[in-house]
């Protein structure tokens, strides 16, 4: 199968998000794989870290948004420790994990006004935010 | 019969484990003639120089033999160090027992033993028949003749002129600047070339010790180190350059259109024009080929065109000149010949010389040039479009074995990320694409620049080779691999840049020829030594600089010109040239004069004496190679110190000895 490359793709908008969100320059990589190496996860991902990257540095926003990868990966910041170019790619996944969040109809765990004034008084700060942390219809 | 002495060096454990010096020293002592043996750790130390000389001086020794490591390690420390004590340096010869006898039998101490008093033996034999020899004197004429007006001939022509020295350019194209003058702008500062260059040429115009000759080349070269005569074919310009005052009235007179070479075909140009039509210094030239006046081009009226002639108001154009030929009498020659870039025609598949949108590194380049045909504007050449995709394909026509060439032209991946970074800050929502096989970014902040080509400018780097390039409607597909992803890219480009390899101009092999100087299988000019001797050619005196040698950026071809000039400028400091005397000798009443030597001599050294009809031996060009006197078919030839006679005798050594075994 050929992989189209164009302008429209390497320049468009949800690279451009992704590098907005993630704060990184997908060029910065140079794609010497050292991320790849070190990653604890990487047995479980069906694309690399520095595929990852690559792909956003083609424009592949396809490729990248139905990986695996991103929901495998533990933010552990291996990669990000061992990138020469300073290139944070644990930043990355969570912001394709975020788009992918905001893309599709993903709910909240909770809802707020399930509870009450006194319970929300009570209730332990980290367990509110796991509770908003959103899910993914399957 | 002479006193001889015989020094035995153990070379620390090198000789000493596998060779029993003493013994060694006890057997030379023997040996026919010898008055003085002994062995020593380190024969070449100051300590070991000093037991030789004492030796000579004491004994009063007239034939020395150091058995130590190969003659082209320290022959020359002991034929020195015999020279300080009043011992002609040529009655001392090395027997090497370590490379030859102990390397080859360390685990054999006998053997390694009693191989090193043979080859003593035979050595003793050989210097028993030595000459004492003296060096050979050579005039030398301190001018300096430069084949080549490029960015490395003129930066070595500018050194030398400035230590004092004539110097000669001989330039084929109608000016000098070479391909610098095409280029727009360096890596990796972004300096603007032809602002450089052209400070460079006033130099070399206004230098009162540099004499430039254009539309010149080499028509023959004569002589030796020291003693060039060479003969200097200039095409004519027709344009007397001091009554022309440049105002342009024969170009657009003339009725000739054809492809401008300064541009890379980009432009058109006239019969009459200027070679570079962005350089207000310049003035017209015509080219013979192009014009009409020249060709069966006769006007309705019966008349050979001369159009340019009649709208001078200078009356500057003589279409009646010849080429003219004149000779330079030079002491040293520097090849700055350079480079052709590889036709782009030569990669169909990607539509070279044949898609008007693929072009050439240099092609794009000459975009980029504000005087350039476009004023600097990056623009399709097919449709004067600004190009919002562009290609880059590196290792155009390099790296390829089996089909092109197989070096890497340096150049190119620098160049490259140079080109599609301007691109980038000239078109800011143009997207580069770079197709790589790796980046050679070796040298100082090379790497730096390419990484900020990534990161600042966003150029795309696809690692792989590109497999073709075709039109589709009005725009280019790319058809490529991108090995780190493992996917089959397709790409839309509106315009496609090759970097094409870099090959040898035009006509050096025939001009290496006449310098005799080798060239190597890509046609590239030969250094002597690639570490030691890097841009000395193998012909003395002629030395080499810039692309010519091999393909290289300006940096590098600056620093060997340089190079050249220091090279040359140590030559320059002595007066006269001195030669090894360890050459041929011709014996005048053997020789039939059948010439073969005169063929066989890599150096051009044997020359025939047309008045006796034999052939001769030129001192200062034999490099005692020894070619013609293995070629010589009735032996009247010998190499001085290494005669058939002396090598018989230590033949005979060692077969006398191997049969006593």
């Amino acid at each position: 199968m050929k992989t189209v490359v164009s302008r429209d793709q390497v320049q468009g908008d949800f690279v451009k998000k992704v590098a907005e969100i993630s704060g990184e320059n997908f060029f910065n990589c140079y794609q010497c794989g050292n991320c790849s190496a070190g990653c604890p996860s990487v047995n479980e991902m069906d694309l690399l870290p520095s595929q990852v990257v690559r792909y956003l540095q083609l424009g592949l926003a396809e490729e990248v948004r139905n990986c695996k990868s991103m929901w495998v990966c533990a933010a552990c910041m291996m990669c990000q420790a061992r990138c020469p170019k300073g290139v944070d790619i644990s930043k990355i996944m969570e912001a394709l994990r975020v788009l992918q969040l905001r893309e599709v109809d993903a709910k909240a765990h909770i809802d707020v006004t399930d509870f009450s004034e006194d319970y929300l008084e009570r209730a332990p700060q980290i367990a509110m935010i796991s509770g908003y942390r959103k899910f993914l219809p399957l | 019969m002479k006193k001889l002495g015989v020094f035995v060096c153990w070379c620390g454990s090198n000789i000493a484990s596998s060779v029993d010096v003493e013994q060694v020293v006890v057997q030379a002592a023997k040996l026919d003639g010898v008055v003085h043996a002994e062995h020593y750790m380190y024969m070449c130390s100051d300590p070991g120089q000093q037991k030789v000389k004492d030796a000579i001086k004491e004994k009063g020794l007239d034939g020395v033999v150091v058995a130590c490591c190969s003659p082209r390690m320290h022959e020359n420390t002991f034929r020195k160090a015999a020279g300080l004590v009043g011992l002609n340096p040529f009655l001392l010869e090395i027997a090497n027992i370590r490379e030859q006898c102990s390397w080859v039998h360390a685990n054999n101490k006998p053997v390694a033993t009693a191989k090193a008093v043979s080859i003593i033996e035979a050595t003793l034999d050989k210097v028993k028949q030595n000459l004492p020899l003296e060096t050979i004197t050579i005039p030398l004429n301190k001018r300096v003749c430069v084949v080549g007006g490029g960015i490395a001939g003129i930066m070595s022509a500018l050194d030398l002129a400035d230590a004092g020295y004539e110097v000669v350019i001989i330039e084929k194209e109608p000016a000098i600047g070479g391909h610098v003058a095409q280029i727009s702008t360096t890596f990796p500062y972004f300096q603007k070339l032809p602002e450089l260059l052209q400070k460079k040429i006033d130099e070399v115009n206004a230098h009162p010790r540099i004499t430039v000759y254009l539309s010149s080349e080499v028509d023959e070269l004569e002589g030796y180190v020291g003693n060039f005569k060479v003969t200097i074919r200039t095409r004519p310009a027709f344009v007397d350059h001091d009554k022309c005052t440049g105002c342009g009235k024969c170009f657009e007179v003339c009725p000739v259109s054809v492809p401008d070479e300064f541009n890379r075909g980009l432009s058109q140009r006239g019969a009459i024009f200027r070679y570079n039509q962005g350089s207000e210094h310049q003035l017209p030239i015509i080219n013979r080929d192009d014009c009409l006046h020249f060709s069966d081009g006769e006007q309705e009226n019966g008349e050979k065109c001369q159009l340019c002639v009649d709208a001078c108001a200078e009356q500057a154009i003589d279409l009646g000149a010849i080429r003219s030929l004149q000779e330079e009498l030079v002491g040293a020659i520097v090849m700055a010949t350079g480079y052709d870039v590889y036709s782009p025609a030569n990669l169909p598949e990607y539509g070279g010389g044949r898609l008007p949108d693929v072009i050439d590194g240099l092609a794009f380049e000459r975009l980029l040039d504000p005087k350039g045909p476009t004023g600097g504007r990056i623009v399709r050449p097919s449709d004067g479009r600004v190009p919002k995709s562009v290609v880059f394909i590196q290792c155009a026509g390099s790296r390829d074995p089996e089909r092109h060439k197989a070096y890497c032209s340096r150049a190119c991946c620098m160049y490259t990320a140079k080109q599609a970074r301007l691109y980038k800050r000239q078109v800011d929502d143009g997207t580069a694409y770079i197709s790589y096989m790796d980046i050679r970014s070796d040298s100082r902040d090379f790497e730096e620049f390419v990484q900020q080509g990534m990161e600042e400018e966003n150029l795309v780097y696809i690692r792989g080779r590109v497999a073709k390039v075709f039109p589709e409607g009005d725009v280019l597909k790319v058809f490529t691999a991108d090995t780190l992803s493992g996917r089959q890219l397709e790409i839309e480009a509106d315009l496609v840049v090759l970097a094409m390899a870099m090959e040898p101009k035009s006509g050096v092999r025939e001009l290496a020829k006449k310098m005799n100087v080798t060239i190597d299988g890509d046609g590239f000019l030969s250094e002597t030594h690639i570490k030691l001797y890097p841009v000395e050619s193998s012909t003395k005196g002629v030395y080499l600089a810039g692309c010519g040698q091999s393909p290289k950026d300006i940096t590098d071809t600056v620093s060997q010109a340089l190079a050249t000039s220091g090279k040359i400028q140590t030559m320059f400091s002595n007066e006269t040239l001195i030669a090894d005397p360890l050459i041929a000798e011709v014996k005048e009443d053997v020789c039939s004069g059948c010439g073969i030597c005169i063929d066989i001599c890599p150096y051009g050294a044997r020359i025939m004496d047309d008045f006796k009809r034999i052939s001769m031996v030129n001192q200062a060009v034999c490099q005692g190679c020894g070619a013609c006197i293995a070629a010589c078919p009735n032996k009247a030839c010998e190499l001085i110190n290494s005669t058939s006679r002396q090598f018989i005798r230590m033949v005979d050594d060692f077969s006398h000895k191997a049969q006593m075994a």
